[in-house]
């Protein structure tokens, strides 16, 4: 016997989020993700702070007579560029970059995805057919390859970048929904709901969305730091954020150039974008693990399901 | 006759609802895409419900039991045929048409795992039909949300739990409580007790029968169980491959079965105690059924009955009562077997 419980039970978002409190890994990468936010939040903040902006240039100061960017020191506390540039305070305005493009960028695709897959699996038939074979389509461009060739046609933009990534990405989150939803539209409680007279709006927001968010909210967090790289990478070639606008990604291409005399171009940014991205796999993991229905039946049972 | 054109002065139909050549076909995946195969799940099937009664409903496994519920519901299109509902004509009604009448015929599901949204709690699920029919919201639907569950047997207090803290029998008595929230006519149970342990099956049997008695509703009761099926119906139906082959009413058909299929099936079954040992009920027959892929010519029965003759191979015997029986006893067979007649030599090595 159960003894009964006064207490209301906790659903499964709260299971979750109970889970999550006690995974030091995620916790710590979520500490690591907002004090990012933090950082970014707060960069006008450093630039007051150091006095610098951006996009300053400081040529008197901060490159030696031959033209050598200066280190970390007082003055400059993570260094300069090669043009004369504070490292710290293009690190601090890049976050603002990276978080986010990497956070609508994956946004976009999730909520593209989640529109197409769910109702290719919803309505079925000529519609499923024609969206499954664009998904494939898309899931099967050579996707660096075009996404160069858009960013070159249309010239380098934050905006742009965003919406290249998400079309890159969307595919993949739409298939697997897809998948899910073909599934759950012939559970019996659906039908049961069907029985009952409930609409397609209603069992697409009662039945079905809360049974596929938690798919869409592991892609949504694995898909943010894949994004940041993305971004990184068209940024690096020079398609993604425009100069002078400081990226991680054209802060590393910028540092090709001097890395061989100044270590710091390299260190800075690209620690950041390491701790950032490793920061969020590891969040989209443990958020997955815990919504592993597994895990939900193995509560089930220790709570004493067979009452 | 249309939906809206049910006379309203005439007497009530005895019938609650009344179900003519129903027929449903799937289209299924054929290795070539040229030609395109239809499964009949459902043949041709007519029956009438009474108001109050139970029907119970049985045949093997793949025979169609589930496909005429989903039909009779209208969870399914029907391919062709009629089904009337309280004088109503439903076999074409839109999903919208359909909502008035949704509250007045309810199903329950057999696998109590499936029915019940593992992510939504119980008294919200139960709450769903005054959701839908905007009958109550707030404290008020909590309110009849909890004497339902009082009804069904549950504590009222576990209206915040999760399905998965409810065992089996628990389960579907939730199931239960929200197919009767708005107090329908009809029931159409799909298997309610096959999934539950045998000693859970009394119970939820029980259980329907004294809703039954209080809230006069008419079943239609599946089960592949014959002896679950005569703990509770009125009568019987039995189906094979899609059609109707044996309708009368219980006590008739267990003590004189007409249909050699309805004679095998009830030589399978050790005693006609409900939960019995056996619940699925291995059959005294040769072969395996036809595929209702095929094209069916003659009995649908003939291959594997023991007494088939050239006749049943070229002509389909019609659901009539057969001469000196009970009106009410229907036959779908040339050559029925008399009272206390054995089904006859098997073809095959079983009997
Ligand atoms: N949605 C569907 N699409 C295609 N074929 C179907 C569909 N539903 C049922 N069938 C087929 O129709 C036939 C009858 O199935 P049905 O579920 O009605 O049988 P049943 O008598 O309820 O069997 P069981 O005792 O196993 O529940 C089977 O051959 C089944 O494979
Ligand atoms: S009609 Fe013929 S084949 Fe069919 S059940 Fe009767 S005897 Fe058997
Ligand atoms: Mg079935």
């Amino acid at each position: 016997m159960t003894p009964v419980a006064p207490i209301r039970p906790r659903g499964p978002w709260r299971l979750a989020s109970e889970r999550i409190g006690r995974d030091r890994a995620a916790i710590a990468a979520i500490a690591t993700i907002l004090l990012a936010a933090l950082v970014a939040v707060a960069a006008p903040l450093f630039a007051a702070l150091t006095g610098h902006g951006p996009a300053e240039q400081f040529i008197e100061t901060g490159l030696s007579s031959n033209g050598i960017p200066v280190g970390p020191g007082h003055e400059f506390w993570l260094g300069c560029d090669g043009l004369g540039r504070d490292v710290l305070v293009r690190v601090v305005y890049g976050a603002r970059i990276s978080l986010l493009v990497g956070v609508l960028a994956s946004l976009l695709a999730v909520v593209c995805g989640a529109v197409v897959g769910v109702s290719a699996a919803w309505y079925g038939g000529t519609l499923d057919a024609l969206l499954s074979r664009l998904m494939d389509a898309v899931l099967s461009l050579p996707y660096l390859l075009l996404a160069l060739a858009l960013a070159a046609l249309v010239g380098p933009s934050t905006g742009i970048s965003v919406v290249v990534i998400a079309f890159f990405n969307w595919a993949a989150v739409g298939r697997v929904l897809r998948g899910e939803v073909l599934a759950i539209r012939e559970r019996e409680y659906v039908q049961a709901a069907r029985a009952l007279g409930a609409g397609h709006a209603r069992i697409m927001f009662v039945e079905i969305l809360p049974v596929v968010a938690p798919t869409a909210i592991v892609y949504a967090t694995l898909l943010i730091p894949s994004s940041i790289g993305f971004e990184a990478t068209l940024s690096f070639l020079g398609l993604g954020v425009p100069p002078p606008t400081p990226s991680w990604g054209n802060m590393l291409a910028d540092a090709m150039a001097y890395y061989k005399v100044a270590w710091w171009l390299l260190l800075f940014p690209g620690a950041a974008l390491l701790a950032i991205t490793l920061a969020f796999n590891v969040l989209g993991d443990s958020v997955r693990d815990v919504f592993d229905p597994r895990f939900e039946r193995s509560v089930a049972r220790a709570r004493g399901g067979a009452a | 006759m249309s939906a809206a054109a049910a006379p309203a002065a005439a007497p009530p139909d005895p019938l609650l609802v009344r179900v003519t050549g129903v027929v449903k076909e799937f289209a299924t995946r054929s290795a070539s895409p040229f030609r395109r195969e239809r499964l009949q799940a459902v043949a041709g099937v007519s029956f009438g419900l009474r108001r109050g009664e139970t029907l119970g409903l049985v045949g093997e496994t793949g025979c169609g039991k589930s496909t005429l519920a989903r039909c009779i519901v209208r969870l399914h299109e029907l391919t062709a045929g009629e089904l009337l509902f309280d004088g109503a004509d439903l076999s074409r009604a839109t999903q919208s048409e359909l909502r008035p009448f949704r509250r007045r015929m309810q199903m329950v599901f057999q696998d109590p795992y499936g029915s019940l949204n593992p992510r939504r709690r119980v008294g919200s699920i139960i709450g769903d039909p005054f959701a839908i029919h905007d009958v109550a919201a707030g404290r008020e639907r909590m309110r009849l949300v909890q004497v339902l569950m009082d009804l069904v047997g549950l504590n009222p207090e576990h209206y915040n739990r999760f399905p998965a803290e409810f065992s089996g029998g628990q389960r579907q008595r939730i199931a239960i409580a929200r197919a009767l929230a708005l107090r329908p006519e009809l029931v159409v149970c799909d298997e309610p007790v096959s999934a539950l342990d045998v000693s859970i099956q009394a119970q939820i049997l029980n259980l329907l029968v004294d809703l039954q008695r209080e809230l006069g509703l008419t079943y239609l009761f599946i089960s592949h169980d014959l002896a679950v099926v005569r703990h509770v119906s009125d009568r019987v139906a039995v189906m094979y491959l899609g059609r109707i082959v044996e309708l009368a009413p219980a006590g008739l058909l267990y003590a004189s079965a007409r249909h050699p299929y309805t004679a095998a099936l009830l030589a399978a079954v050790p005693a006609f105690e409900p939960g019995a040992r056996s619940r699925r009920a291995p059959l005294v027959l040769a072969g395996d059924p036809p595929s209702p892929l095929e094209a069916l010519r003659g009995c649908r029965f003939h291959a594997r009955c023991p007494r088939a003759q050239a006749r049943c191979r070229a002509e389909e015997p019609a659901l009539e009562s057969r001469v000196g029986d009970d009106p009410g006893h229907l036959t779908a067979c040339h050559f029925p077997l008399a009272d206390g007649e054995a089904p006859g030599p098997a073809t095959g090595s079983g009997a």
